[in-house]
């Protein structure tokens, strides 16, 4: 049977039921987040598998492993040769005390050394220990602080497409009214609004006058509101503009004149017709989006003082915790690049036209 | 005989028409002649204390108050536009140098030289942007190569948004270069004999210069926005220099008690990117008709 058809329905039900342990309050068990990833993983496979896309796939993934090494041994290096260590304090150690945590680190062995034992390290999928959280793994530390800022990422994700994509639509529909100016108006300003100032003024509103609403934390769905919004009206700005100029393209072509002409309404040509074929472009933009939500996480984690990656980048760069930064960073980059190439297979699915080689 | 108008004046003639644009570019003009006569116009040095004058409200003497120190924020709005400015365009203005160069040298020759030269480039994107920008930032500001502190903010600020903003240009760049290198006209030069490099100076980038400036506008606007991104979470300039950056942190601190600290830099950065993106929207529109959206 079609076991294909199957997989996304329930991966939608394990992401809706995530979703709907978060909202309400619990905490989203981690064999879930794994659910979700294999299913995603296997949805995956099936489809590169059934497109013969499978080629295609390997060759990017190799390259994707090429790329990511490189960024680890530029990062390295870089890293390593910014005068000043992690254990230059204020307060000199004593000599014996730094040359024996040096030594536990592997800092006191030539470089080329350090950054084979470093590779070894990775390849058996352990990241090191932070510099300055004693005692803790890079992975460890990871592990806890990705559950925020993917929920953090995923919930700006849908509110920057449930508001752009409408947003654009109905601008396009009424192009060139003052519904059209409003909404691009509205898209023109998102976009140059930082979030760090969207953040700060939906504080001062809505915590500090209104006191409606929490002006920091990640605990209930109540203090996700306003760093979702912070997070996701610049890329919700972004999809509106983009979505509007790509259906007044799709508005001129002839099937929608055909469709127009034998006789359907035009909320159904807009809504089966229109949209359907003007949302590749929104598509394409999914990877620069990811790699902004991502961007602009940092600066609302800090503001809000959500637990989540971005603060651990902030600091680990300020303390010189060489093993965090470096953990974030190939994390960072995986994640893009795995986006990317998830936008691109997708799009052979939404355009058959395409082929990819 | 008819007058003919060349490319560029078509392009000025369209720009006139489109309201916003204009109005944008007088704007924008505006803020960087404020930017450059910062030091004349503001009514007090950046840095000056008034002991006992913290967080005045907006007064005639202080006309957008006094910070948490006692310094005068509209004196400081003014030196932050400067700091914003200059960040802006001389980063787009390198990224477009060296983006251009790069671009252009790996479009034309193609083959392998191509190739090699975007995997790099592809290395570079797969970084997120501001991961990069923190790197290079910590890494350039760690050799501590001038005296004043000022101008160590500003090279490493202007180094780590440059590392970070040619690559885009570069790619665009090749993609042109590759387009326009097939047609005849340059097929002819290539027949004089030209060099490549007077072919690529002479006869293709003027003729892609269009979509390059078009770039660069929108580079200004995300180079001071990337600015005050890194300064407000504390990776970029330090107080007591000034830049809206800075500045929102500031307000952002103080949040609590004195909320009208945010709003001059806030409403600088805010119609300053505004302006920004309309002009480079009624540009992008003026040079290239056939893209207008």
């Amino acid at each position: 049977m079609k076991i294909e058809k199957y997989i996304p329905l329930l991966l939608l039900g394990l992401i809706v039921w995530a979703i709907g342990l978060d909202l309400f309050g619990y905490i989203i068990p981690s064999v879930l987040f794994y659910a979700i990833g294999l299913t995603f993983v296997c949805g995956l496979g099936v489809f590169i598998y059934k497109n013969s896309l499978l080629k295609y796939t390997m060759k990017r993934i190799g390259e994707a492993f090429f790329v990511i090494f490189l960024i680890m041994t530029a990062t390295f290096l870089l890293l390593r040769t910014i005068p000043g260590g992690p254990f230059d304090e204020e307060k000199a150690l004593p000599p014996e005390i730094k040359a024996n945590i040096e030594k536990k680190y592997n800092l006191d062995q030539p470089l080329l050394t350090q950054y084979a034992l470093y590779i070894g390290q990775v390849v058996r999928g352990d990241m090191g220990e932070s510099f300055k959280y004693v005692g803790r793994s890079v992975t460890d530390i990871i592990k806890e602080a990705l559950p925020p800022s993917l929920l953090l990422g995923f919930y700006a994700l849908i509110l920057a497409f449930l508001m752009g994509i409408p947003l654009g639509l109905f601008a396009a529909a009424r192009h060139n009214t003052w519904i059209d100016n409003l909404c691009m108006g509205f898209a023109v300003s998102g976009i140059a609004l930082p979030n760090f100032l969207v953040a700060t003024l939906l504080v001062l509103f809505f915590s500090l006058k209104l006191q409606v609403l929490p002006a920091a934390l990640w605990v209930t769905p109540w203090h996700y509101i306003l760093p979702v919004i912070a997070l996701g009206i610049r890329p919700a700005a972004f999809i509106a503009r983009l979505t509007r100029s790509s259906v007044l393209d799709v508005i001129q072509s002839d099937y929608i004149r055909t469709a127009k002409a034998k006789g359907l309404s035009a909320r159904k040509v807009l809504w089966k017709h229109v949209l359907k074929n003007s949302l590749l472009p929104v598509l394409t933009f999914s990877g620069p989006l990811a790699a902004g939500i991502m961007s602009g996480s940092f600066v609302i984690e800090f503001i809000f003082a959500i637990p989540g990656l971005g603060p651990h980048l902030i600091s680990s760069v300020s303390n010189r915790d060489y093993p965090l930064i470096l953990g974030l960073t190939l994390l960072y980059s995986i994640m893009l690049i795995f986006a990317n190439l998830i936008v691109d297979l997708l799009y052979t699915f939404f355009d058959p036209r395409i082929k990819l080689s | 005989m008819m007058k003919s108008n060349s490319l560029w004046q078509d392009s000025w003639v369209r720009l006139q028409k489109n309201k916003g644009a204009m109005f944008s570019m007088y704007f924008i003009i505006l803020v960087s002649v404020l930017a450059l006569f910062a030091g004349v116009l503001s009514p007090y040095p950046f840095d000056e204390i008034f002991d006992g004058k913290e967080f005045l409200s907006p007064n005639s003497k202080f006309w957008f108050g006094t910070d948490s120190l006692g310094r005068d924020l509209f004196s400081r709005t003014l030196y932050g536009a400067r700091m914003s400015m200059a960040v802006g365009i001389i980063t787009a203005l390198i990224s477009m140098v060296i983006g251009t160069v790069y671009g252009s040298i790996s479009g034309w020759f193609g083959g392998r030289i191509d190739s090699i030269m975007m995997r790099f480039v592809d290395t570079l994107i797969a970084i997120p942007s501001l991961v990069l920008l923190i790197l290079v930032k910590v890494f350039f500001d760690s050799f501590q190569l001038f005296e004043s502190l000022e101008a160590r903010a500003l090279t490493g600020m202007v180094v780590a948004l440059s590392m970070v903003g040619w690559v885009t240009l570069a790619r665009v760049v090749r993609g042109q270069v590759l387009q326009v290198k097939e047609l005849t006209y340059v097929e002819a030069a290539r027949a004089l004999g030209f060099k490549p490099a007077h072919i690529l100076r002479k006869y293709i980038i003027p003729n892609i210069l269009g979509p390059i400036i078009v770039l660069l506008t929108f580079q200004i606007p995300s180079n001071i926005l990337s600015e005050s991104f890194l300064s407000f979470i504390g990776l970029g300039l330090q107080p007591p220099y000034s830049s809206w950056g800075v500045l929102a942190n500031d307000g952002w601190k103080a949040m609590q008690t004195y909320p009208h600290l945010i709003f001059p830099p806030g409403v600088a950065i805010f119609l300053t990117l505004l302006a920004f993106n309309l002009f480079g929207d009624g540009l992008r529109d003026a040079l290239d008709p056939k893209m207008k959206t």
